[in-house]
């Protein structure tokens, strides 16, 4: 468990006319999931590798629970860090299994102790032990490649997580069992995530917080709600939002930022939808039971209700220019 | 075929010793190449300009016929026999396994090295643990080149007093009676570098890691050291 927090972080690579990273601040809590959204070249990878120091920052800090990581020795600091490369990098002398003990194993744990951690990890990001732990990466996928990269990883069960487009090369649907192993483990053993995606779905569904950057500077740090219903500016706007942002505030916002006080409309006698419903469970449900506002329960408590009305007013709020205030949190 | 046999169980015709002598002036010089073109090649393969001088000079000393280099060791360390013979050859070993490990490390999938270094590998272990193994195959086929290079150049030492087989050819030509002499040693340094070959052929495909052999290769080959010395390898 580990708090990871960037303090007017830039980086200016050598001949370079203007920093890749610039000025940036912000901060993960202990156990969150960050996602670095942005478009290519606007300093996510530059970011991510400053944290395990392999790259020093022209200036600023970055602290790991409270201590500058440029006091930490880099190796040691590294050995702590879970790093899913973006070329994926697995080494090609090595099988499968060998590649993702080698974590522990430069640790110092032999390779007896590991067999079954390997092959729980590789059931874990589905690859069938049986078959695959003797294989050698040019025999993988690209995509297969990529999960025994994520398993690499997760060997040592580092507290903090790096990973840079770690399911890039993955299918829709392989994708998806992915990011809900990665929930899956993260309710377990929380690690403190930093998540670099191109993929705006990904990002609102995997992130306890989004970080939007733009030509190395941060535009934009906030919950996947808070982007979706407030976002800085245009730039922000087009990038979750795009041609799909009704569709998109629908799938990801949750019932509660359109709800408003008392019952309203709601029947009280009907079947009430939990507070961390999305706003499409919500007209799915008014659909099918034909009514035009609903109740909402946390903990078996009302706290209020939405209605068309309300839901209308909060989606449109949100992809309006100026984004109007949250309803309720 | 009778004469053959006679000649070299001649005791006069000391055939065993100048076997033993011969493999021993292959052997040295091996060695040595190895021990100083391994350790230099890790040392200057990061350093572009380190690596871009010894790559040129390194060819520069091949393009020096040894026979060259032979005399100059000569007039140099102004005496005959094995030391001035050892070390002319073993300039003959340097370049090709030197070139080797510069061109191996230099291709070894930076993706690789990064993710070595990302999860915390210290210097020397993303060397012996990634590098090396990768490098191993190219540098062997560079130790092979050099090695049958030196077996085939050995008669050449016998100018300057190297013994061993050529000492055979030398008499040989030296007297048209004595052709006995120049067909033994001929067809002996032959034999000594198809076995010399056929030794380090099998040590490169020892030193080749399973997962980089050529039948293992998938749809995307692309990862891997190049093979510059052994292309006929390609091909196994
Ligand atoms: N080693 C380097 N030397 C010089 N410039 C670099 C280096 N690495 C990256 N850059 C530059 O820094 C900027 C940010 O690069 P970075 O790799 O961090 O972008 P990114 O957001 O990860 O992009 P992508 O989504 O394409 O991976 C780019 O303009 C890039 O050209
Ligand atoms: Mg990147």
């Amino acid at each position: 468990m580990a708090t990871i927090e960037f303090v007017d972080v830039t980086k200016t690579y050598p001949g370079a006319l203007r920093p890749a990273v610039d000025r940036v601040s912000f901060t993960v809590p202990e156990g969150a999931i960050c996602m670095l959204l942005g478009t290519s070249g606007s300093g996510k990878t530059t970011l991510l590798r400053m944290v395990n120091r392999l790259i020093d920052p022209t200036s600023g800090a970055i602290l790991i629970d409270g201590t500058p990581t440029t006091q930490r020795d880099p190796i040691t600091l590294r050995r702590g860090i879970g790093y899913v490369i973006q070329q994926v990098g697995l080494f090609p002398h090595m099988t499968i299994a060998e590649n993702v003990r080698v974590v522990p194993s430069i640790l110092g744990r032999p390779a007896s102790e590991m067999a079954a951690r390997v092959d729980e990890l590789l059931e874990l990001v589905g690859l069938e032990p049986g078959e695959y732990r003797g294989r050698y990466p040019r025999q993988l996928s690209g995509g297969q490649q990529q999960r025994v990269g994520l398993a690499r990883a997760l060997a040592a069960d580092p507290s903090v997580l790096l990973m840079d487009e770690p399911f890039g090369a993955l299918d829709a649907i392989t994708r998806e069992r992915m990011q809900e192993e990665l929930l899956r483990i993260q309710r377990g053993v929380r690690k403190t995530i930093l998540f670099v995606s191109h993929d705006v779905g990904e990002a609102l569904k995997l992130g306890d917080q989004i970080v939007v950057m733009s030509e190395g500077r941060l535009i934009q740090q906030g919950t996947p709600v808070e982007l979706l219903a407030h976002p800085a500016d245009d730039f922000v706007r087009r990038l979750i939002g795009g041609n799909d942002s009704i569709l998109r505030q629908f799938e990801y916002l949750p019932v509660t930022t359109a709800l408003e006080p008392g019952t309203g409309e709601a029947d009280a006698s009907d079947e009430a939808l939990a507070a961390d419903a999305t706003l499409l469970h919500a007209l799915l449900r008014m659909m099918q039971s034909g009514q035009s506002a609903l109740r909402i329960e946390r903990d078996g408590a009302t706290i209020g209700h939405v209605s068309l009305a309300s839901i209308s007013r909060q989606v449109q709020a949100g992809s309006a220019s100026t984004g109007a205030p949250v309803t309720a949190q | 075929m009778g004469e053959l046999i006679q000649y070299i169980t001649d005791p006069a015709n000391t055939f065993a010793d100048h076997t033993r002598d011969t493999i021993v002036l292959c052997l040295v010089p091996i060695v040595l190449s190895l021990l100083i073109a391994l350790p230099l090649g890790v040392l200057v393969a990061r350093q572009p300009v380190a690596a871009f001088l010894a790559t040129n000079v390194s060819g520069l000393v091949r393009a020096i016929p040894t026979f060259a280099v032979l005399m100059v060791m000569l007039l140099l360390l102004k005496q005959i026999g094995f030391t001035p013979s050892a070390i002319a050859l073993t300039a003959l070993g340097v370049p090709p396994i030197l070139l080797n490990m510069i061109a191996g490390l230099r291709g070894v999938d930076p993706a690789a090295i990064d993710a070595a270094r990302g999860m915390g590998m210290t210097r020397p272990q993303v060397l012996a643990r990634v590098e090396l193994p990768l490098v191993l195959p190219v540098a062997a086929a560079g130790v092979r080149s050099a090695a049958v290079q030196i077996v085939a150049t050995v008669p050449l030492a016998a100018l300057i007093g190297g013994g061993g087989y050529g000492e055979y050819i030398l008499n040989g030509l030296s007297n048209e009676a004595n052709a006995i002499d120049l067909f033994v040693g001929a067809v002996s340094v032959a034999l000594l570098a198809l076995l010399t070959e056929a030794i380090f052929a099998i040590v490169q495909r020892a030193v080749t890691p399973a997962g980089l052999r050529a039948g293992l290769q998938a749809a995307d080959a692309a990862i891997g050291p190049t093979d510059i010395e052994a292309p006929r390898e390609k091909a196994a």
